[in-house]
C-alpha cells in the first residue's frame, strides 16, 4: 500500500469523517484517497481554497463532533500554524499530517521538527508522532486521533516524505483489535456544566455544537465557563493548564523502541525514516563485536524523557544522525545529560544515511 | 422590564465592550429580533466572529458561538456545515475581517452556495486597532494609515459577493433599522449563501477622524441623507453616485446549495 493511503485508512479506522486540503505534493494522495473514500463510510471531503481554509474547516467539524483531519507538506503547513494556535487555545481535537519537504522542492526532510513543536503562537506543548514505515503511518494516524481525543488538543503526524510516496506491506488489524478513544462528553445538564472546568487529568469534558449546552470557544483568555475574561491568575492557570495535561502525561503518550540498549556503550538515536538505516547499522555493530544499541523514536514531542535516560544509562557517546542541519540533536543533548557525548551527525541532501554512513559514524565514534 | 432580546445574551449579562453609540449593539439587536420573530431554535444556531469590533458580537450570544481567528470564519463555517447541515449558521463580521484578510474564503464561500448567513458590519475603518485604512474606506479620506489621503478607491462588497454566486445580496444601513430586520430574517430564512452588508456609524474613529463628525446622531443622519434606493441609484450618474450608499436587495435566487450537491453525490455512491 501506498504510504499516504496508509495514511488515510488509519485515520478511517479511528473514525476520522471529515476532511479538507489543499493540493501540495507530496501530500496530494491523502486528498485523492480521502475524495474517494469519504463518501463511502459516511464522511465529507472537500478541497479547500487554501490551507488556511482547510485547517479551519477541520476546526469546525471537529467542534460538531466529527472527528477531522487535514495534510499537507512544510510550506503549506507553514499557514496552518495560524489554526493549530487556535484548536491548541480552544481545545479542539484535530490531527494534522506534514509530509516534510524541502524549500520550493520535493526531496525528503525532517526540517520541520521544531516548527511541529513550536510553531504556533502562545504558550502550549504539542504532540508530534514521527512514523519510519508505511505501517507506522497506518498505526501512528490511528493514534494521532486517539491522541486528539484524549487531550482535546491538534496531534501531528510528522512524516519525511519518503514513506508517504513509498508502497509497503501493510496489515490493517480487525475493529476488534483497535481501541478507539473519543473525547469524554459532558455528564452534568446545562447550566451546571462548565465547558472548560477541568477533570482530574486537567482535560475538560467536551460539547458539541447543536446541543443543549452553547458553549462559546475562543482563542482569548477564557474563564471555566468559557467566557472571555483576564485575570493574571486565570490566564497563568489556564495556560499551565494546557500545557500540562500534555506534560504531564509524558511517559505515556512515549512510543519508542530499543534494541541492544542494556550494556551500550554508544547508542544512535533517531526518528523517522533516519532510523531505518539506523537500525541496520546498528545490528551490524554488533556483529562485529561493538557495544552499540538504538533508540528510535516514534513520537518525537513531548520529549519521551524517560526513554533518552534510560536507554542512554550505560553510553559514553550519543549519535544523533538527522535529516536536517542538526536540531533535535539539541534536544537530545538537553535530556541525556552529561554523563554520555551527544554528537550530532547531520545530513541535508535530500536522501536518508545509508547503514553504511552510519556504520562508519559509529566506527569512527566508538 | 427587561429588554425582550436580553434572554439571547450569554449570562443575561451586559454590558459589551463596544464604545458608546456604536453600530455593533444595533447590528446585534436586529439579529436578535430577527432570530425573536422567526422563532429560531438557539441550540439549533451557530454564530461565528473573526476578529475586529463586529467580530465580537458572537461572545455576548447565547447561541453556540465560535470567536475565531481574523478573516476565518467561513472556514470554520463550512467544516460545520458539511458536518451537521441542520446547524443554521450566521457569520457576523467586519469589512476588514470579511473582504480583506478574509476575502479569498467569501469569494469560495459564497461561489460553493454554502448555506449560511453573512451579516457583514461596514464602518470604513480598522477600528479595533486604532483606526487604520480598509479596504471600504472612501477615496481621499484621513486615516492612521493614510495621513495624506487615502489613494485608494473603495470595495464594492456586495457586487463582488453577487458576481461570485451569493444567492441572497443586500445593502442597508443602521440607520434603517427596520428594513435590516427585515433583511435578516429573509437571510435566514433563505437556502444558500446570503449576505447582507450593514453600512454603520463609527463615531469614536471613522466619524470624528475621517469623516469629521464627531457626533453619533449626525453619524447617523450621515449614513441616512447618503443613502439612495436601488431604483434611485439607476438614474444617477457615476459622479452623482461618489460617496453615496446604495440599499437595498440585489438578488434573491433559489439555486443548489452545496449540501444538496453532496446529498445528490451520496445517493449516487450508496446506490439509491
Amino acid at each position: 500500500m501506498l504510504g499516504n493511503h496508509a495514511i488515510v485508512e488509519g485515520a478511517i479506522a479511528a473514525g476520522c469523517r471529515f476532511f479538507a486540503g489543499y493540493p501540495i505534493t507530496p501530500a496530494n494522495e491523502v486528498s485523492e484517497r480521502m475524495a474517494q473514500r469519504m463518501p463511502e463510510v459516511g464522511g465529507r471531503f472537500i478541497q479547500m481554497e487554501d490551507e488556511l481554509a482547510s485547517i479551519y474547516s477541520i476546526c469546525g467539524a471537529s467542534l460538531t463532533g466529527t472527528k477531522a483531519m487535514t495534510a499537507t507538506a512544510s510550506s503549506g503547513y507553514n499557514y496552518m500554524q495560524e489554526g493549530i494556535e487556535y484548536a491548541v487555545a480552544a481545545e479542539i481535537p484535530i490531527v494534522i499530517v506534514d509530509a516534510m519537504r524541502q524549500r520550493g522542492e520535493i526531496y525528503p526532510t525532517q526540517s520541520d521538527v521544531m516548527q511541529a513543536r513550536y510553531g504556533a503562537a502562545g504558550d502550549h506543548e504539542m504532540i508530534v508522532l514521527t512514523p519510519s514505515s508505511v505501517q507506522e503511518l497506518f498505526d501512528l494516524t490511528f493514534e494521532a486521533f486517539n491522541l486528539a481525543e484524549r487531550f482535546r488538543n491538534p496531534v501531528i503526524v510528522l512524516c519525511d516524505m519518503t514513506i508517504n510516496l513509498m508502497h509497503e506491506r501493510v496489515r490493517i488489524p480487525s475493529p476488534e483489535e483497535l481501541k478507539v478513544v473519543n473525547r469524554k462528553k459532558p455528564t452534568l445538564p446545562p447550566g451546571q456544566f462548565m465547558p472548560f472546568r477541568p477533570e482530574e487529568d486537567l482535560v475538560p469534558r467536551m460539547s458539541e455544537l447543536g446541543d443543549e449546552y452553547r458553549v462559546l470557544y475562543t482563542l482569548n483568555p477564557h474563564d471555566e465557563s468559557g467566557r472571555i475574561s483576564y485575570t493574571p491568575e486565570m490566564y497563568e492557570n489556564f495556560y499551565n493548564r494546557i500545557t500540562q495535561k500534555i506534560a504531564d502525561k509524558t511517559d505515556e503518550i512515549a512510543m519508542y523502541e530499543t534494541e541492544f540498549t542494556e550494556d551500550a556503550e554508544l547508542v544512535v538515536v533517531a526518528y523517522g525514516t533516519e532510523a531505518r538505516g539506523c537500525v541496520e547499522a546498528v545490528r551490524m555493530a554488533r556483529k562485529s563485536g561493538l557495544k552499540v544499541g538504538m533508540l528510535k523514536l516514534k513520537n518525537i514531542w513531548p520529549v519521551p524523557v524517560k526513554a533518552l535516560k534510560d536507554s542512554t544509562s550505560s553510553a559514553k557517546t550519543v549519535l544523533v544522525p538527522e535529516m536536517n542541519t542538526g536540531r533535535y540533536f539539541h534536544v537530545v543533548r538537553e535530556f541525556v545529560g552529561c554523563g554520555a557525548e551527544v554528537i550530532c551527525v547531520p545530513k541535508n541532501t535530500g536522501r536518508i544515511h545509508s547503514p553504511d554512513e552510519i556504520l562508519s559514524a559509529i566506527r569512527r565514534f566508538s | 422590564m427587561e429588554h425582550p432580546n436580553l434572554k439571547y445574551v450569554r449570562g443575561r449579562k451586559l454590558p459589551h465592550m463596544f464604545c458608546p453609540s456604536c453600530a455593533c449593539g444595533q447590528i446585534m439587536d436586529a439579529l436578535l429580533f430577527a432570530v425573536d420573530e422567526l422563532k429560531l431554535d438557539i441550540n439549533k444556531m451557530v454564530a461565528i466572529g473573526g476578529v475586529g469590533c463586529s467580530s465580537r458580537i458572537p461572545a455576548y450570544l447565547d447561541m453556540h458561538a465560535v470567536h475565531g481567528i481574523h478573516g476565518r470564519t467561513l472556514a470554520y463555517a463550512t467544516g460545520i456545515k458539511l458536518s451537521k447541515p441542520e446547524l443554521k449558521v450566521v457569520v457576523l463580521t467586519g469589512d476588514g475581517d470579511c473582504a480583506s484578510i478574509g476575502g479569498n474564503h467569501l469569494i469560495h464561500a459564497a461561489r460553493r452556495n454554502l448555506d449560511v448567513t453573512v451579516i457583514m458590519d461596514n464602518n470604513g475603518v480598522y477600528a479595533m486597532t486604532g483606526g487604520q485604512v480598509a479596504p471600504t474606506t472612501l477615496s481621499g479620506l484621513y486615516t492612521t494609515t493614510t495621513p495624506r489621503g487615502n489613494m485608494e478607491k473603495p470595495f464594492d462588497i456586495c457586487k463582488l459577493v453577487e458576481t461570485v454566486g451569493g444567492t441572497y445580496v443586500a445593502r442597508w444601513t443602521t440607520a434603517q433599522p427596520a428594513a435590516l430586520i427585515r433583511a435578516i430574517k429573509q437571510a435566514l430564512l433563505h437556502r444558500g449563501f446570503s449576505f447582507i452588508e450593514v453600512v454603520s456609524q463609527c463615531p469614536t474613529i471613522y466619524g470624528r477622524y475621517s469623516l469629521g463628525i464627531a457626533d453619533p446622531v449626525k453619524n447617523i443622519e450621515y449614513l441616512q441623507q447618503n443613502s439612495v434606493t436601488r431604483a434611485q441609484a439607476e438614474r444617477m450618474s457615476p459622479a452623482e453616485l461618489t460617496g453615496k450608499i446604495v440599499v437595498g436587495k440585489f438578488v434573491e435566487k433559489q439555486l443548489p446549495t452545496l449540501e444538496d450537491c453532496y446529498q445528490e453525490m451520496e445517493k449516487k455512491v450508496a446506490g439509491v
